[in-house]
């Protein structure tokens, strides 16, 4: 049980990264988004009325037999794949043995030593301290698959009605929805940037699933959760990842759970860090144990004494048959693979040609995407840019809501950026105008031509040097003009790609044939 | 293989959530290992030459396609339960649960 005590003493982080070398591995769980459970054909929508989603499989019923969901296994042999994973030819689900009421059946069906994938690993992006970035490969150690439990609410002892002690209510709709656990192997080297690196791994890994269109990957629903494992050794020589820090043993770890953004993923291994580092400079020992994240005060308390592997009893499930992925539907599940995340940040930034820095803002803005469409629609790199990171930005954070889901509340879209950018490079508009064309945009006024029209806002242009270089190739197309004046209104066309090229591109199509055929007239 | 001592007995029971007496333990273990005595003889068997096996069937990749499948109404679900609050299934609360 989590008892709130006083604080507990912490160690300045840089005194504590100066004394000790710490030691991640990270646990996260990820919901499919699968159609059905992983053992019962039961829906998984979020949040619908309490246990209107369960039959007698998930609910644990006597005599009710699973069978597993294909899509599930699918979903986890590309999840595998993505990482990098070896897949194995054969493998069994087992049964983790335990009493908590929010698995009815006493026990989750689980994989033990027979993963579905394993020896993989995941690069991730840190900053190298000097401005840049640089990559960081974690190893994954295996990556499973088992059924979520069900949720629990509990009610408090003074208003307990079961013999007026505190009891809990079970809602079962959750319980049987294919979950993976994805488990790294010890991340050493990682020295001071620790948090860093735990963050931008569980955010890789969120953006991978999201591009495997796997799961919701949302946090802060619960349909990806991080558990974080830390321990703290002495620092031996000046490289954390030199020879004489890899010889030193591990020290006991303790595992933050309940830890679900990505923010508090970094705040959880740098509290818990500084709060071993100050245990262990009084000489004091680290207590094997689970431990609770608590958002609001950004500290960890202590939880259950961690049970030995063993205490769940472990065996086969004899209810389910192997799980055997033949080498030719692995080959099939590669080849349904998206580019990764990185890479396809590497490419776009190259063909945006984008510095690391621009690309890192664009990327925490999360306007990867967005500018990705709007060039689509016919912008320029730098254009879309400018406009999505300018006033659509701001006002999104000022709001406290990402980019992605401000613009999609206001219904401004890519291709409404890319007709503002249309507007300035054609001339009509010129830069303060399109701001103000923007504004409009945002408040709802309509596109923006309908705005710029409403609001009369249009560039009085000098045509003289447009109407010369009409003369001009008028001048030098004697037999065109001719069969135009004859009336042979197509033959404009051969013209208005001479007078585009003396303009440089830079006049209005449009407008270019209404000069000539007025000319000719 | 061994017999069990108290401790792994004490261990066990913890486990499976039963509460044993002094007395009840110092009588399970008696009864224990003249079970496990028992049951030690199926490792006289001659198996060196036998993969281990936990399905009797040689089957692999049973699986259903991802469709969703009528379930059971709330009331249903509930309908056996000793009892209920707010839709949900009430049971006494774990101590170990945050
Ligand atoms: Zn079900």
């Amino acid at each position: 049980m989590a008892v709130t005590s006083a604080a507990d003493r912490v160690l300045d982080y840089d005194e504590a990264v100066a004394k000790f070398d710490p030691v991640m591995g990270l646990e996260v769980h990820v919901e499919l988004h699968t159609a059905t459970k992983m053992f019962c054909g039961c829906p998984t929508t979020f949040g619908a009325e309490p246990n209107s989603q369960v039959c007698p499989v998930c609910l644990g019923l006597p005599g009710a037999l699973p069978v597993v969901n294909e899509k599930a296994v699918e979903s986890a042999v590309r999840i595998g794949l993505a990482l990098n994973c070896e897949i194995a030819e054969w493998c069994r689900f087992a049964r983790k043995n335990y009493f908590y009421p929010d698995m009815p059946k006493n026990f989750q069906t689980s994989q033990y030593d027979e993963p579905i994938a394993f020896n993989g690993y995941l690069d991730v992006e840190v900053e190298d301290g000097s401005g840049g970035t640089e990559i960081f490969r974690v190893e994954i150690e295996r990556a499973h698959m088992e059924e979520d439990t069900g949720k629990s609410l509990h009610v408090g002892g003074s208003t307990g009605r079961i013999h007026g002690a505190e009891y809990s209510l079970v809602d079962y709709n959750r319980a049987g929805i294919p979950l993976i656990e994805i488990v790294t192997k010890p991340i050493v080297g990682a020295g001071e940037r620790a948090p860093e690196v735990a963050k931008a791994y569980v955010s890789a890994l969120r953006d991978l699933l999201r591009a495997l269109d796997v799961s919701d990957v949302k946090m802060e629903q619960g349909s990806m959760r991080c558990d974080a494992n830390v321990s703290l050794r002495v620092r031996a020589g000046d490289d954390p990842r030199g020879d004489a820090q890899l010889a030193v043993p591990f020290g006991t770890r303790t595992e933050t759970k309940n830890v679900n953004s990505l923010r508090s993923v970094e705040r959880a291994v740098r509290y818990e860090m500084s709060r071993q580092a100050a245990i262990l400079d009084e000489g004091g020992t680290i207590l094997q144990e689970t431990r609770h994240w608590h958002e609001d005060t950004g500290m960890t308390t202590s939880g259950r004494v961690k049970s030995d592997a063993d205490d769940y009893r472990y065996f086969p499930e004899p209810d389910l048959v192997p799980v055997a992925p033949t080498r030719e539907t692995v080959d099939e599940l590669r080849g349904t693979l998206p580019e990764p995340p990185g890479l396809r940040r590497k490419r776009l930034q190259s063909e945006w040609g984008f510095s690391d820095l621009e690309m890192r803002d664009v990327v925490n803005a999360r306007a990867v995407e967005l500018i990705e469409e709007t060039v689509a629609a016919g912008a320029g790199a730098a254009a879309a840019k400018k406009w999505w990171l300018g006033e659509p930005s701001r006002r999104a954070n000022a709001e406290g809501q990402d980019l992605v889901s401000y613009a999609a509340g206001l219904g401004f879209a890519p291709a409404h950026v890319a007709e503002l950018d249309r507007l300035v490079t054609s001339g009509r508009l010129n830069d303060s105008m399109a701001r103000q064309v923007l504004d409009g945009v945002l408040a709802g006024e309509g596109t923006p031509t309908e705005v710029a029209d409403a609001r009369g806002l249009e560039l009085v242009q000098d045509d003289s040097a447009l109407e010369a270089a009409v003369d001009r190739v008028i001048d030098a197309n004697p037999d065109i003009a001719e069969k135009i004046r004859g009336g042979k209104v197509q033959a404009a066309g051969a013209l208005i790609g001479q007078v585009m090229k003396e303009m440089k591109g830079q006049a209005d199509a449009g407008k270019v044939r209404a000069l000539i055929l007025a000319r000719l007239s | 293989m061994s017999s069990l001592s108290r401790e792994d007995v004490a261990h066990l029971a913890g486990l499976a959530r039963i509460d044993l007496s002094d007395a009840e333990l110092d009588k399970m273990v008696g009864e224990l290992a003249v079970i496990l005595e028992s049951v030690a003889k199926v490792q006289q068997a001659p198996i060196a030459d036998v993969a281990p096996m936990s399905h009797p069937m040689p089957l692999t990749n049973v699986t259903r396609p991802d469709v969703v499948r009528p379930g059971l109404t709330p009331d249903e679900a509930l309908s056996g339960a000793p009892e209920q609050e707010l839709g949900r299934f009430a049971v006494p609360r774990i101590l170990d649960e945050d």
